[in-house]
């Protein structure tokens, strides 16, 4: 995927999510760490983009008001992993913040992630988000859904399935992080 | 990292960087309603305690839980060793119950060492003698950097009994690999001789130390470990070198003012500066309990291959 590819698809998904929610009430955005997180400012913006376009969209808001932005979160999962303290040599993951500045509580969560694989992650972030609040519902937006689950979690919003072979690995190039648009699959 | 942590000395600067930013991340856990990560579940944790001990004991009892480690506290005054038993039996003893860590403060210097050498599990030293206390200078490293947003290049006047302080021996082995300008200052009985090849400014006037400083840091005097006459008296010593508002007037208008606790108020220090604006001690505390998560999460990974 280039990057105009992967801002249309990011377009794509915000249509889907004013679509399936019907507005933008009690929505919030959650991304992982690390590529969700300028993940969920884009798709923020893209719905903040729609809504001032068509402002039919904004179903569930004062008539009056202008755009609405959603709140919009940071998770770091590593202290929910499933695989830490399992190797006796070599250093302990980096831990970044988590910043979630608003109550989760009776939220429709918007998790946002870049690859979905084994769906470990999403675990790690379920187990890690529930600790915050209860929010009202939580969906799950990817990038890319590479297959090969090994937990019993599926993506509500998906950019693009990319089937792979275990051996290959997909790459997630993002400008705010990579300094490029760019999704590409490695042989190993 | 190592396998331990027993002083700052085994610390790189990058390592120290490392235990600043993870604490960063783990002072947000303290805010959220539920205060608690699944981290170290299952590791258990004993904090033996040969010395008293409120804040660090506790402080450390609060980031083993906050990262769900089973934890037990060993108290000195309820153990076996009022009865003889010697530290390294003791150690042995808990060792065969086959602990993950061991939070160790003792009166001897280098206890932590000792412990190191015949324990499998992970040594953390929460103060030793007059050797070091590192988790003490990491959260004052943290408490620092915080206000001013950078260690390097700062003046960072440390004032108090030199001698019998831990804490200033960890702070300046710290704070000079950060490359601080650190300066110090005490009675010339509590300057340990040769103190200036750690790298320090020493003066014996407090007023010329505490000159355009950017932080201030008090030691507590050490009654307990003082066998001499080291000051005439408490009186006097809080004339000499006791912190006071004229003096903090002649740092830095911003300056920080940290005390390890406990304080003694009225001998290292005026209650009007410890309870006053420039004060950061109660924050130390706070950011105790996020640097020890970091320790902690960091140690209980696999040790370096070395």
């Amino acid at each position: 995927m280039d990057a105009d590819r992967i801002g249309r698809t990011l377009a794509r998904i915000a249509h889907e999510i004013l679509e399936r929610n019907r507005g933008v009430e009690d929505l919030a955005l959650v991304g992982i760490r690390t590529r969700g997180v300028p993940l969920a400012r884009r798709l923020a913006r893209a719905i903040r983009e729609i809504q001032r376009r068509d402002p039919s969209t904004k179903l569930g808001v004062d008539p009056g008001s202008s755009a609405v932005d959603i709140p919009t979160g940071a998770l770091d999962i590593t202290l929910y992993r499933d695989d830490l303290m399992r190797t006796a040599v070599g250093a302990q993951p980096v831990i970044r913040r988590t910043e979630i500045p608003f109550s989760i509580d009776d939220k429709r969560i918007l998790l946002v992630d870049d690859v979905l694989y084994t769906g470990r992650t999403i675990r790690a972030a379920l187990d890690a988000l529930i600790e915050f609040g209860r929010p009202k519902a939580i969906q799950l937006i990817v990038l890319v859904d590479r297959g090969h689950r090994e937990l019993p979690i599926k993506a509500d919003y998906v950019g693009k399935n990319l089937p792979t072979s275990v051996s290959q690995s997909v790459q997630v190039h993002l400008t705010e992080v990579d300094g490029r648009d760019e999704v590409e699959i490695l042989e190993s | 990292m190592k396998k331990d942590l027993l002083g700052i000395d085994d610390l790189t600067r990058d390592e120290i960087y490392l235990v600043l930013d993870t604490a960063e991340a783990m002072r947000e856990i303290g805010q959220r309603p539920i205060k608690k990560v699944p981290t170290l579940r299952g590791k258990t944790i004993v904090n033996l305690f040969y010395e008293p001990s409120t804040r660090t004991r506790t402080s450390f009892e609060i980031a083993e839980k906050r990262l769900s480690a089973d934890t037990l506290n060993i108290a000195v005054a309820t153990s076996s060793v009022l009865k003889g038993e010697t530290l390294a039996d003791t150690a042995m003893n808990i060792e065969a119950m086959a602990p993950d860590m061991i939070v160790l403060r003792h009166a001897s210097s280098g206890a932590g060492h000792l412990l190191s050498r015949i324990c499998r599990s992970r040594i953390i030293n929460a103060g030793d003698g007059m050797h070091e206390h590192p988790t003490q200078a990491l959260l004052d490293a943290f408490t620092i950097r915080e206000h001013k947003k950078r260690i390097d290049g700062l003046k960072v006047t440390i004032v108090g009994d030199l001698m019998h302080s831990r804490v200033l021996r960890s702070n300046v082995l710290l704070l000079t690999k950060l490359g601080a300008d650190v300066w110090v200052s005490g009675p010339p009985t509590l300057v340990p001789t040769g103190i200036e090849r750690l790298g320090v400014r020493v003066s014996p006037a407090i007023d010329e130390a505490v000159t355009g400083a950017d932080v201030i840091m008090m030691l507590r005097i050490q009654q307990e470990r003082m066998h001499g006459a080291f000051i005439p008296s408490l009186r006097e010593y809080f004339n000499i070198f006791g912190m006071t508002k004229a003096r903090v007037a002649r740092a830095k208008p911003e300056v920080i003012i940290m005390h390890p606790g406990p304080m003694n108020r009225g001998v290292e220090i005026a209650s009007d500066v410890a309870d006053g604006p420039y004060s950061v001690i109660l924050e130390q505390v706070a950011n105790g309990v996020a640097v020890r998560m970091a320790v902690l999460y960091l140690l209980a990974g696999g040790a370096d291959a070395d």
